[in-house]
């Protein structure tokens, strides 16, 4: 990052360098962990492997910074990449991944018009965030909507929200009345964003934020909070596990994720190989049924089971009343809210 | 304990204090103690009462090549890094404890910095530094900044008995004839080996228990058994983190134990 | 300094050719000891120099250095520097910027940083690049309007400020920002408005963490450190063992027992419910309770050892002459016994404070959001937001709050003893 001296320092260290290996490094793919990299495994890495040779793969919880020092420096260690979309547009805007060659995506012909994220980006999931609760703690009367998880007084218990400011205003003011598709429109107004944190002042003292994805699932478990904000994924595989956790998919926040390729990687062929490997229908029908994230492929809707299915967020019956995450706002205001969220979740 | 020319409110306060001290143990020593048998549940919560006695967690231990992976990652990183820490901390407190050494305090007080400073800083500048070198993921990179954060420990330790070294003794070995090396492998060397030693434990220690340099610094292939329990007890506190934590503690029971042995040879040298 | 004294008393010694020779002799002998010195504390110093001193440097000259804008955007910089004014040169430079940075692909990292200073640059950069490419030239001389049509944010005195404040190399806007401080557009310095300051607060509140969890080990390792010097050598060994234990744990294994300990449904809440204390399950974890708890937990040891190994060192003669002389036991106590143990415990009790200003993993696991130290906002802003140049600062700060302990550090204890005592 620092030019002047310490580069010449550093490179002046470099010829002298201890064990900077030369070998070539086997494609790396990184991800969020937990519960949904293990289903990338089996629908994409182990296929890889079989298909193509070694694939490694690691997890991450978001750190741009690791991929920004990576091509700055030229010590590019991961390959592909998986991105939200707000991300993926700075990412690729920065130069940290680079644009794509959709003639090497493989299939791409029944993809949803949606996967094409930018010139840098192949979407590869459609995921939401969902209200989730404990389906042993809260038996009747359960609660049905946003606005219910704001209800601590028929459900008291500490609640999950994503230490964001993402998803969690749009939640605030779905929980306030606003329409879902105006959601944003009010957050871009004069003291919308305010509004949201009126909202969120009313359980300030009863939330408890989660960091990563595995969290929250593990905390309803435990009865550590009586409801949560979840990525609807990992709530199912928790539910196929046994947990008897419940989905409300009234209010979802609706949005995907997608690959995008570290700029500079040595890889890059086999990086193609690998999306084009996703981009197989029968491989996204597997980690479908893996966990249950909507797919791109519009055929894998008829290739899964019908309880596969009804799980997806992308299913119409569950996206009632579903708000589109909307990157570009939050691209441009993630700074100043950032600021603000952090201020406002400081005291 | 009880002296009897103590009034009896004396003893009254000698006692209250000596109840105050062993409760202040108790808090040291029991959250540690009472997430052990956690680890034997059979259940997949972690609480008490454990109704159902199992091995299974430590199955799962078995079973996942991680922990398996980490353990040797950390094994490997704190090795190398304690050993060149050790020779690199040693020669400093020798070149330290010398009359002759030029501008000591300063000097003593920069080497001793990497103890100081936050090891945030250190991780966080170590990793843009170490990434402009190639040095990020990659074990060269772990050894070097674990080195770094484990000499001031060695330097302590060593010159602490260097300086119950008495100096006469070299300067006799110099009278009879002793080459400076020999001198120092003959005479020195040996009384101040509890000193290297216990820093070589320290050094160890410090790498192998570090997790904020690797959150920064290690890629997947050279994660250590901290920064994978970083990962679990943030993504999924399961028994299974009981029983690592379990295998850990009794780790450094052994480690203790050396290191009190060791104290004890060194006291038992330098009581004159 | 030795080496000094001795040439003084040389000075002030006889003038002979003997005493010259004897001089010269010595000084020789002296300079190659003071070399032999040198060369073996040498190794360990240009490592500490290499991959320490100049990798912190480097990351505090990112505080100030801030080259993202004329690196992306050289034309128009120069424009802005050389006459500080935003009229068609400035634009039409701007136009070119976009072209050439659209090819080397590096137009988000001056936005980034222009976003980081006002918000909106993203999408304004964004749309004007996506248009400059699609080949929508400019009427003649008409590009401060065209980028007015882009969006008229372009032409707007708010923007440009910021812009002009992010022209030069070096910024002084980071070191500001960290003490929740701006600068107008008038040049003048003032606090950011309320609901954005941030930083202030988080200083504070990392101060007095620190200081509740040092002021909570001084009066737990007081009567310990006490106990430990009245105890039998039997009963002594087992205490000691007691505070080496914890000591010598894995600092993750003692996070995750206080993890697993304090919640909701975990071993401390069933007893407490199970013997009636209390009736619903208290919340330990996630907020400051359990933060503090934790901390104190791991950093007590480091005040027991030094306080023990001072307080081992006092003879018992003076309480007892002071009983003698009549003081009652209460003012016997701290008025001979407590003065004495008050190296052992400022160093101690320094060297916790110390520790925990720049404690992170413990408050990243046990503590909630208004829990976190400044060293979470340090990571924070390196990794989730690449704002690096406000990290530089931030850890700047914390730099500066640790020597200046340092230092205290060093007055109380003497310079090179930094022992822990056991």
């Amino acid at each position: 990052m620092r030019r002047s001296i310490l580069t010449v320092a550093a490179a002046a260290l470099t010829v002298t360098a201890i064990g900077t290996e030369v070998s070539a490094r086997d494609l790396t793919v990184v991800s969020w962990g937990g519960a949904y990299q293990e289903a990338q495994r089996k629908a994409y890495f182990e296929p890889y492997i079989e298909q193509y040779g070694p694939l490694r793969d690691e997890p991450y919880n978001g750190e741009l910074a690791r991929i920004k020092a990576m091509v700055e420096t030229g010590d590019v260690t991961w390959d592909v990449v998986q991105f939200e979309a707000a991300e993926m547009v700075n990412a690729c805007f920065e130069g940290m991944i680079q644009p794509l060659d959709w003639s090497r995506l493989g299939n791409t012909d029944n993809l949803s018009p949606l996967a094409k994220m930018g010139d840098c980006g192949i979407a590869t999931i459609f995921y939401s965030t969902i209200l989730a609760y404990n389906g042993d703690r809260i038996t009747e009367d359960v609660p049905q909507d946003w606005a219910d998880f704001w209800n601590t007084e028929k459900w008291p218990g500490k609640r999950g929200l994503r230490r964001t400011p993402t998803f969690t205003l749009e939640i605030a003011l779905l929980a306030d009345g606003v329409a879902p598709d105006e959601v944003y429109d009010v957050l871009s107004s004069e003291g919308g964003v305010d509004r949201a944190f009126a909202k969120l002042d009313e359980i300030k003292h009863d939330i408890q934020w989660w960091e990563a994805g595995a969290q929250p699932p593990q905390w309803l478990a435990a009865g550590d909070v009586i409801m949560t904000a979840a990525y609807n994924g990992r709530i199912s595989s928790a539910v196929d596990e046994g947990q008897p956790f419940e989905i409300v998919w009234n209010g979802q926040v609706f949005t995907l994720d997608g690959w995008g390729i570290v700029s500079g990687t040595d890889n890059l062929d086999e990086a193609y190989d690998f999306l084009a490997l996703t981009n197989v229908v029968e491989n996204q029908a597997r980690l479908a049924t893996e966990i249950p994230y909507g797919q791109m492929n519009g055929k894998v809707v008829d290739m899964v089971s019908a309880e596969v299915a009804a799980k997806l967020p992308t299913n119409p019956v569950n996206r009632t009343n579903e708000v589109q995450f909307d990157a570009s706002f939050w691209i441009d205001n993630i700074e100043e809210i950032n600021e603000r969220f952090n201020n406002w979740a400081s005291r | 304990m009880s002296d009897p020319s103590l009034t009896r409110f004396e003893r009254n306060s000698v006692r209250l204090t000596f109840a105050a001290a062993w409760l202040v143990i108790l808090f040291l020593v029991l959250p540690i103690i009472v997430i052990m048998p956690l680890s034997f549940t059979g259940d997949t919560l972690l609480s008490y009462p454990i109704n159902d006695w199992s091995l299974r967690w430590y199955r799962v231990l078995l079973e996942q090549p991680i922990w398996g992976h980490v353990l040797k990652n950390s094994l490997i990183i704190a090795l190398a890094s304690s050993a060149l820490a050790t020779v690199l901390g040693t020669l400093a407190a020798v070149g330290l404890t010398r009359p002759m050494c030029p501008a000591r305090g300063t000097l003593t007080a920069f080497l001793l910095l990497p103890m100081i400073v936050p090891i945030i800083i250190t991780g966080v500048a170590s990793y843009f530094f170490y990434t402009k070198l190639g040095l990020t993921n990659s074990f060269a990179g772990m050894i070097l900044a674990h080195t770094i954060l484990s000499t001031p420990f060695v330097v302590i330790t060593v010159s602490a008995t260097l300086q119950g070294f008495d100096g006469n003794q070299r300067r006799a070995a110099y009278i009879l004839g002793a080459r400076p090396l020999y001198a120092f492998r003959t005479v020195v060397m040996p009384q101040i080996l509890p000193g290297i030693v216990s820093g070589a434990l320290f050094a160890f220690v410090i790498s192998f228990d570090e997790v904020i340099v690797a959150l920064f610094i290690a890629g997947g292939d050279q994660y250590t058994l901290p920064r994978q329990m970083f990962s679990g007890i943030r993504e999924n506190l399961d028994p299974t983190i009981a029983a690592v934590a379990t295998v850990m503690i009794v780790a450094s029971l052994i480690i203790l134990a050396l290191a009190q042995y060791l104290a004890s040879r060194t006291k038992r040298r330098f009581t004159r | 300094m030795s080496a000094t004294t001795v040439d003084q008393t040389d000075d002030q010694g006889g003038k002979t050719q003997a005493s010259k020779t004897m001089r010269g002799q010595l000084r020789r002998a002296n300079r190659a000891r003071r070399l032999w010195a040198a060369a073996l504390v040498a190794p360990l110093f240009l490592m500490v120099v290499v991959f320490f001193a100049l990798p912190i440097l480097g990351l505090l000259t990112g505080a100030v250095h801030s080259p993202e804008y004329v690196q992306t955007f050289p034309r128009s910089a120069e424009v802005v520097s050389q006459t500080d004014s935003f009229d068609e040169p400035f634009y039409e430079a701007l136009y070119q910027d976009l072209l050439s940075a659209y090819e080397t692909r590096s137009t988000g990292v001056a936005g980034r940083r222009l976003n980081q200073d006002l918000s909106g640059f993203s999408s304004m950069l964004r749309s004007a690049t996506r248009a400059a490419v699609r080949g929508e030239a400019p009427p003649e001389g008409g590009y401060r309007d065209w980028f007015a049509t882009q969006d008229p944010n372009w032409i707007a005195a708010e923007y440009q400020d910021a812009i002009r404040r992010t022209v030069p190399i070096y910024t002084d806007i980071f070191l500001l920002k960290a003490m929740d401080l701006e600068r107008g557009p008038d040049g003048g310095i003032s606090f950011v408005p309320e609901g954005r300051d941030l930083f202030i607060d988080v200083f504070i509140r990392t101060i007095w963490i620190s200081f509740q969890v040092t002021l909570i080990c001084a009066v737990l390792g007081y009567p310990l450190a006490w106990a430990l010097t009245r105890a039998s050598t039997f009963w002594r060994g087992i205490m000691l063992l007691g505070v080496l234990f914890p000591f010598w744990t894995s600092l993750l294994v003692r996070t995750a027992a206080w993890m697993i300990l304090l919640q909701r449904e975990g071993p401390l809440n069933t007893m407490l419910l199970g013997s009636g204390i209390i009736d619903s399950p208290l919340t330990m974890v996630f907020n400051r309770f359990g933060t503090i708890v934790a901390l104190t937990h791991i950093l007590l040891p480091f005040l027991v050892l030094p306080l023990y190994s001072v307080m081992r060192s006092i003879p018992n003669d003076y309480m007892r002459a002071a009983k003698g002389l009549g003081a009652r036991p209460v003012r016997a106590f701290l008025g001979v016994f407590v003065p004495q143990t008050m190296p052992g415990l400022s160093a101690g009790a320094v060297l916790v404070f110390i520790m925990s200003v720049g404690y992170y993993i413990t408050p990243a696991l046990l503590g909630g959001p208004n829990d976190q130290m400044i060293s979470y906002f340090i990571a924070f802003y390196v990794n989730d937001t690449i704002n690096w140049g406000l990290a530089a600062a931030l850890a700047l700060d914390l730099i500066v709050i640790t020597m200046i302990l340092y230092f205290i550090y060093q007055k109380v204890t003497g310079t090179t003893r930094i022992g822990l005592g056991a």
